[in-house]
């Protein structure tokens, strides 16, 4: 029996019909073509996948879209605020915190709501929030210092407001 | 990887739930954070028919005091558990479980009644569930049912619950006197599930252990209390000589798991090992 839901992703609310079988990350990528979040494991495991589910970093491919209705969803596209990227985007720009960037999304939402949560992180505090985000390339040496980059970069902007 | 098809309900309270529930019956799977059910679902070790989310009873997530209990409704997520500032003060096994359980997005998403329900045997919750000598509450068309912790661990992936039953809330006696607490884990390096996990709840008073609970998940097809252990422990003064000699007792009983990673002697040898350790911690911690 399909299911009609109703979700706004990065501000735009849809209004879909959908199988309850459809994953969030299906829904995101094929129905809203939404192509920023990845599929990496599709088995919860890598975080490629991750996005914001009312304020709450979760796996997309752990997740039925069905689960979302009604919700607010942020993915990679709509963190960038009026052209100027997101601090942990510039971070991981300018510390080179990624390679072939196949897990950049998923690491730069994870990161989003590790400094969310807690804005001034010790190293170790920043690894124990990516353990569920795999990096095949940088060995995650230069996503913590893109990490504590924005870090910096959003304190000095709450500082000037 | 998708799922098999099925019917999506979202239940709007328990007690709709409930009754969706009793007119599915075995077609239905209760669907909490999804963690567990989701990708067995992927993998078709699963294919309910109809899934009934609780993910829309706010009445199902909550932590308080109340009757002298800790009770924590079935819903909340690990990651409320791990920043409690209530159980930090009252029962800081929950969050130093909490926080070593998966990662940040499945703590997020993950719920202790879930997980408690799903009976992982390398789950970590059950292990401090035992250790707190913890209660869950059942419910179902009938009412509410209180199932000991350690008669509610039945065998791998199985639980008391029976068909119909929903696990409502999880209860913790309160504490009596000076309390010691720790959770030690090993991970396993690819999930992150316990390889070893041992949970332990020291109370002291005059220098002699007045109560002792140890759970240990991880080590045998279903969680279980340490019973050697904990009456090594008893009546006795906290030392490292004491502590290692109830420790060597982690195993006694129980079948042990095997597989690629740990061989059973070597999580016969981590189960001693850990115990020691932990127990080591929440003596420290006794105050
Ligand atoms: C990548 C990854 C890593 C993980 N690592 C760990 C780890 O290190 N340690 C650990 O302990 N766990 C780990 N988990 C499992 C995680 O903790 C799950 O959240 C938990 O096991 C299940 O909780 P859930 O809310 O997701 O339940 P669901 O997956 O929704 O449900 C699990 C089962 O329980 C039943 N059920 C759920 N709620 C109820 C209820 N209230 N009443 C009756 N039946 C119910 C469902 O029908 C289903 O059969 C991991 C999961 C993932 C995806
Ligand atoms: S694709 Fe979702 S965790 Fe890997
Ligand atoms: S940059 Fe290639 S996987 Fe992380």
């Amino acid at each position: 029996m399909k299911k009609t839901i109703s979700v706004t992703v990065n501000g735009v609310t849809h209004q879909n019909e959908i199988e309850p079988r459809l994953l969030l990350v299906q829904y995101i990528r094929d129905v809203l073509n939404l192509t920023g979040t990845h599929v990496g494991c599709e088995t919860s495991l890598c975080g490629a996948c991750t996005v914001m589910v009312d304020g709450q970093a979760v796996k997309s491919c752990t997740m039925l879209a069905a689960q979302a209705d009604g919700s607010t969803v942020t993915t990679i596209e709509g963190l960038a605020q009026g052209g100027e990227l997101h601090p942990v985007q510039s971070g991981f720009w300018e510390h080179h915190g990624l390679q072939c960037g196949y897990c950049t999304p998923g690491m730069i939402m994870a990161s989003a709501q590790i400094l969310q949560r807690n804005p001034d992180p010790t190293d170790e505090e920043i690894r124990h929030g990516l353990e569920g985000n795999l990096c095949r390339c940088t060995g995650y040496q230069n996503i913590v210092q893109a990490v504590q980059c924005a870090a910096k970069k959003m304190k000095s902007k709450s500082v000037a407001r | 990887m998708i799922p098999a098809s099925f019917d999506y309900i979202a239940a709007k309270s328990l007690d709709e739930a409930i009754s969706l529930l009793a007119t599915h019956k075995d077609d239905a799977k209760i669907l909490a954070g999804g963690h567990s059910l989701l990708p067995a679902m992927k993998l078709r070790l699963m294919q309910p028919k109809v899934l009934i989310d609780l993910g829309r009873i706010k009445e199902l997530s909550y932590i308080k005091e109340e009757a002298g209990q800790l009770r924590i409704g079935a819903m909340t997520t690990h990651f409320q558990v791990e920043t409690s500032d209530l159980l930090r003060r009252v029962c800081p096994l929950l969050p130093e479980t909490a926080t070593q359980l998966g990662d940040m997005q499945v703590r997020n998403k993950g719920t202790i009644g879930g997980s408690v329900a799903h009976s992982d045997p390398a789950a970590d919750w059950p292990a401090a569930i035992l250790a707190l000598d913890a209660e869950i509450v059942a419910t179902s068309a009938r009412g509410d049912r209180v199932i000991k912790a350690t008669s509610f661990f039945v065998e791998m992936l199985t639980t008391a619950l029976e068909p119909g039953e929903i696990l409502r809330e999880i209860r913790i006696p309160g504490g009596k006197g000076k309390s010691g607490q720790a959770y030690v884990k090993v991970r396993h390096p690819a999930s992150g599930f316990a390889v070893v996990g041992v949970a332990v709840n020291l109370a002291a008073d005059g220098g002699k252990c007045q109560s002792a609970g140890v759970g240990i998940t991880g080590v045998s097809p279903k969680a279980y209390r340490a019973a050697n252990v904990e009456s090594g422990l008893k009546g006795n003064a906290l030392d490292a000589k004491t502590l290692s000699a109830a420790a060597a007792h982690a195993a006694d009983g129980v079948d042990i798991n095997s597989d690629l990673y740990a061989s059973a002697e070597y999580r016969k040898q981590l189960a001693t090992v850990y115990t020691r350790r932990a127990l080591e911690i929440a003596a420290s911690r006794l105050k």
